[in-house]
């Protein structure tokens, strides 16, 4: 009984999967031996002196502010082009093409263009990591729009509400789960695009020191600094996009 | 027809008619057809009136006409006062409920409105008047069909449209629900004292509800019968003279459901 109910609780069952990996990475390493896998106790004590003394804190700020202003970018530009798209047949025909152009376009290539054009400054940096993610972001809210209802929106004229409460009362809520997929997509794809425009062209940030840490081989570092992202993004995830979606969906799960 | 309207004492927003065509283009053949030919009615402010004819009759594309979406018309269509469609505070009553599945009932009734706090009121007393206090925060999952149409009621007349426009309302409901919301319509109808068109197949409901029944003919549709019902209200379903006046009818013109006289 007792063993049954650890494999069915779902806590458990994380916190399980969790130990079992550190276990697992706390016995290779041992077993190597060697600076290129860290023990997980010399990551936190990075972690820790980083915290206090160092300086992560803000390299991981400079890059969450980098992630946040491309993901509204792009959320943005690619709500109000997939709408378009989807909702006119002409402006679909007229962008497909770029799209489809943008949405095959290397991600090292369109960070090098804009260094290249823009020159190697923040501008440049966002530009390229919100190209990278509009078209995806596009094709999502596109497949939405043309799967409006147009029965509700007809309420909307019949009752003459208005143009802007038909757009956000009638029509838009009608996008949010598309709008939630992409958004979801969005957020881990935009920061691990973040990292490479750092590398390549700022002088700050965690991809910045990354290569820092990979020039000095400095592997444990480099541990301490990703899984501090990782840790950021988990939670971004928890606190402030699942809630989101449940808030959105709350009418469907009454 | 005419007579009687000049007769009689015109009110700002008695509802005038006149519609020489209309066409509407069929897209997969690239053709149009003619919906309606030479419809002339006249409607006084504050009567119930029905539309009753087959299916096909134009009857949707005249209730888009008459809530101005659709604007593309030979003739006119205006109150006495001279506004059109688009000008007009306008209820609308669809074939099912049609509510906004992500807003609360209390959300449904308000979203139509302008938000002013006589209409945020309005709102709430009309959702009072339906009895569904109870219900304000729920969603319209969360309801039997009955309920969602009494929403939909309250929804209708949130706004004190000078025009109540009802498509086949009760269409699909058992009929003691739709008996009870055909009373509740009566009532609101009283209370606000609302011009009504009320389309529908179903001649025992025309003649318990209305003031006075429009037969339409097939389409390119026009009215061929005009029937005035002068059963006392309030009016109980099961009045004898309802079927007698339906018997009548039948008997006088025994394909006038099928848009023949």
């Amino acid at each position: 009984m007792i063993k049954n109910s650890f494999l069915d609780n779902p806590v458990t069952m994380r916190i399980f999967s969790f130990l079992l990996l550190i276990a697992v990475w706390q016995f290779f390493a041992l077993i190597l031996n060697s600076n290129v896998l860290p023990t997980p106790k010399t990551v936190v004590d990075i972690f820790t002196y980083e915290i206090v003394h160092g300086e992560m804190l803000y390299h991981l700020g400079v890059t969450l502010w980098r992630v946040i202003l491309a993901f509204f970018i792009a959320m943005l530009v690619g709500i109000g082009l997939g709408i378009a798209m989807g909702s006119k047949k002409n402006i679909n025909i007229m962008l497909d093409g770029w799209h489809i152009l943008l949405l095959n376009t290397p991600a090292l290539v369109t960070i090098i263009l804009c260094y290249v054009w823009f020159g190697l400054n923040e501008i440049a940096a966002i530009t390229a990591v919100a190209l990278n993610k509009i078209p995806n972001v596009l094709v999502t809210v596109r497949e939405g729009t043309r799967a409006i209802d147009v029965k509700l929106l007809q309420v909307a004229d019949v009752f003459k509400v208005g143009l802007k409460k038909k757009f956000f009362k009638f029509f838009l809520p009608q996008l949010y789960p598309y709008i939630m997929a992409a958004a979801r997509g969005g957020i881990s794809l935009i920061w691990k695009i973040v990292l490479v425009v750092e590398l390549l062209g700022r002088s700050n940030g965690i991809g910045f020191k990354l290569n820092e840490f990979f020039n000095l081989f400095d592997i444990a570092s480099l541990f301490a600094y990703t899984l501090s992202f990782v840790a950021i993004m988990i939670f971004v995830e928890y606190a402030i996009v699942s809630p989101i979606e449940g808030r959105l969906n709350k009418w469907r799960n009454v | 027809m005419e007579k009687r309207i000049n007769a009689g004492n015109k009110k700002p927003h008695d509802l005038r008619i006149d519609i020489t065509k209309k066409e509407y283009k069929d897209k997969n053949q690239n053709t149009s057809n003619t919906a309606i030919k030479d419809m002339n009615f006249y409607v006084p402010q504050g009567e119930f009136c029905s539309l009753v004819g087959p299916s096909g009759c134009g009857k949707t594309t005249l209730l888009n006409m008459l809530s101005g979406l659709d604007e593309k018309v030979e003739g006119t269509i205006n109150y006495n006062d001279g506004t059109k469609p688009k000008d007009w505070a306008i209820g609308y009553m669809f074939q099912e409920a049609r509510l906004i599945p992500w807003l609360t009932v209390k959300e449904n009734v308000e979203v139509v409105t302008n938000q002013s706090n006589d209409s945020l009121k309005l709102g709430e007393e009309l959702i009072k008047e339906m009895e569904l206090e109870k219900y304000m925060q729920s969603f319209p999952s969360q309801l039997s069909g009955g309920m969602q149409r009494r929403v939909a009621i309250a929804r209708a007349f949130v706004n004190k449209p000078k025009i109540l426009l009802l498509d086949e309302p009760f269409i699909s409901l058992d009929q003691n629900v739709a008996n009870l919301l055909r009373k509740i319509l009566l009532r609101s109808w009283q209370n606000q004292k609302t011009t009504i068109i009320f389309v529908t197949h179903d001649i025992r409901e025309a003649i318990f509800l209305s003031d006075r029944i429009l037969f339409l003919s097939k389409g390119p549709s026009k009215v061929i019968h005009d029937l005035k019902i002068n059963i006392k209200r309030p009016r109980e379903v099961d009045d004898k003279d309802i079927e007698n006046i339906r018997n009548n009818l039948l008997k006088k013109y025994p394909n006038i459901l099928s848009g023949k006289i």
